[in-house]
């Protein structure tokens, strides 16, 4: 803020007060000579008096003028002059966030000198953890951690990148981002449709055998770099394998042929940045805890 | 005369006009300054003005009263910072006309949705909201994907925006129609929450 605005706020401030304790005084004393009726008269004898306020209802007036004189003296409100408390909105919250991370940014801090698989184990942390997942993973991957179409079961033991307790830190901490090329303009409908049925083929589903064979030969070209000559997939890259019934986006042949042709691009967002190493070494606990087994990670409540 | 006051009283012009010099004072003291306020009217750091895309997307979110049910302000609490991330500041809004502070949270803030979901998330929950959030009360937005931009309005609307002093280049006006041709609302719509606060990162 300017020395002008400063100036500015304090001076019409200054008037505004000046002025209704003016208006009060003006409105509640009598004028030399004034009446002590209004000169209505009703019904012959009926008159108006011309009464000042009562004093009481008065000095609530002066009262609230008082208190915005030593509301300005303590806190911000005279343009550039910060109040003698030096309160300011941005200070309380600073203060209630320090507050916070001292008692709570220790208990995290506690467990995450653990490691994830000792956490995993200890009912607090699992506690902490859930409503750490509840909070931040809920919206994609669902309250229970089961996910949904295009969004991982996380309870299961089936892992895209991998489940060891590391990995799903690391996967937590960083995001993945997994990218399937579209293949629709490179194998054309023919070969979209061949792929298909070689895939359905590896699934062990039922199959058109001439069309998978010919789909083959284009597997292992095209297909076979990420999720292996067997489907079986590859972690490292989070190509999923092929050959269970475990499906993250649609495992029906319309939805095997529209993911080959047009390609997928799923992405976990980063989580490290909003929540903390601390933290999220918690939450890895707790999704740990989900796939080793059911009622481990479940029954924290 | 007999009462003072009673010009006033008896003027309702006279009292018209001082009413309105009692009110101004407010206004005067509180908003007025905030006009000439570099933290107010200046970009915060890394702010910059929304995509051709983008900013028909807000058109959409406009349009379709999202902020009748999303505010975009995270007050300076911690409860509101620990769950949305840092609040709000007034430079993140100086492209934005009219703002979107909103009043009202049927749903969660939107102020810092930006990264929050991927893209596909976010697709699949305006299609239908129960299909991610199971227990959600938001309307499907389903049509958005059947409708597409009009790239011949795009233009219009960016020029509209440097009229008001949203610091867009000639060129980003020619550029606008190519951006937004043949994108769905879905599109647009995504594009521009998915830009929402990030230009203010981390700090929790």
């Amino acid at each position: 803020m300017s020395n002008f605005w400063g100036w500015f706020i304090s001076i019409i401030t200054v008037i505004n007060i000046a002025g209704c304790l003016w208006l009060i005084r003006w409105t509640s004393k009598k004028a030399p000579g004034e009446e002590d009726t209004t000169g209505h008269v009703w019904d012959g004898d009926l008159k108006e008096l011309n009464n000042p306020l009562p004093r009481w209802w008065l000095w609530t007036f002066y009262l609230t003028i008082a208190f915005a004189v030593i509301y300005l003296v303590i806190f911000p409100g005279m343009g550039k002059f910060g109040g003698t408390s030096g309160w300011t909105q941005v200070g309380q919250y600073d203060q209630e966030v320090q507050a916070a991370e001292a008692k709570y940014g220790e208990l995290f801090a506690r467990m995450a000198a653990t490691d994830i698989e000792t956490l995993a184990m200890d009912e607090n942390a699992l506690r902490a953890g859930r409503n750490l997942f509840v909070n931040n993973c809920a919206m994609c991957h669902g309250s229970d951690g089961r996910g949904a179409r295009s969004f991982p079961n996380l309870t299961d033991s089936e892992w895209m990148y991998g489940g060891d307790p590391s990995t799903i830190e690391l996967s937590i901490m960083m995001g993945r981002n997994g990218v399937m090329p579209a293949w629709g303009p490179a194998l054309g409908a023919d070969g979209v449709a061949q792929v298909t049925e070689h895939v359905l083929e590896l699934n062990g589903r039922e199959h058109d055998a001439t069309l998978a064979a010919a789909g083959t030969e284009k597997f292992a070209m095209f297909c076979a770099a990420c999720h292996g000559p067997q489907g079986k997939g590859n972690q490292a890259l989070g190509a999923p394998d092929l050959t269970n019934d475990i499906w993250l986006h649609s495992g029906s042949r319309e939805g095997i042929a529209q993911t080959i042709s047009g390609g997928l691009n799923n992405r976990m967002p980063a989580q490290g940045e909003i929540l903390g190493e601390d933290r999220v070494r918690v939450l890895a606990a707790y999704v740990y805890s989900l796939s080793l087994g059911g009622e481990r990670g479940t029954n924290t409540e | 005369m007999a009462h003072a006051h009673e010009v006033v009283e008896k003027n309702v012009g006279l009292l018209g006009v001082l009413v309105a010099i009692a009110i101004s004072f407010g206004g005067l003291v509180e908003i007025v300054p905030l006009f000439f306020s570099a933290d107010i009217n200046q970009p915060s750091p890394g702010v910059t003005p929304y995509s051709a895309l983008a900013l028909e997307g807000r058109d959409i979110y406009l349009r379709e009263g999202c902020y009748g049910c999303h505010s975009q302000m995270i007050r300076p609490f911690r409860a509101e910072t620990e769950r949305y991330g840092h609040y709000s500041l007034a430079g993140e809004s100086v492209y934005d006309h009219p703002f979107q502070f909103g009043s009202k949270r049927t749903g969660p803030d939107l102020a810092r949705v930006g990264g929050r979901y991927s893209d596909e998330w976010h697709r699949i929950h305006l299609m239908n909201p129960r299909d991610v959030v199971p227990e959600s009360n938001m309307p499907r937005y389903s049509w958005l994907a059947d409708s597409t931009i009009d790239p011949e309005k795009t233009v219009g609307k960016l020029r509209a925006m440097q009229t008001l002093g949203v610091p867009y280049s000639d060129e980003d006006i020619a550029a606008a129609s190519a951006q937004v041709e043949g994108k769905t609302e879905l599109q647009a719509l995504i594009a521009y929450l998915q830009g929402l606060g990030t230009a203010v990162r981390g700090a929790r």
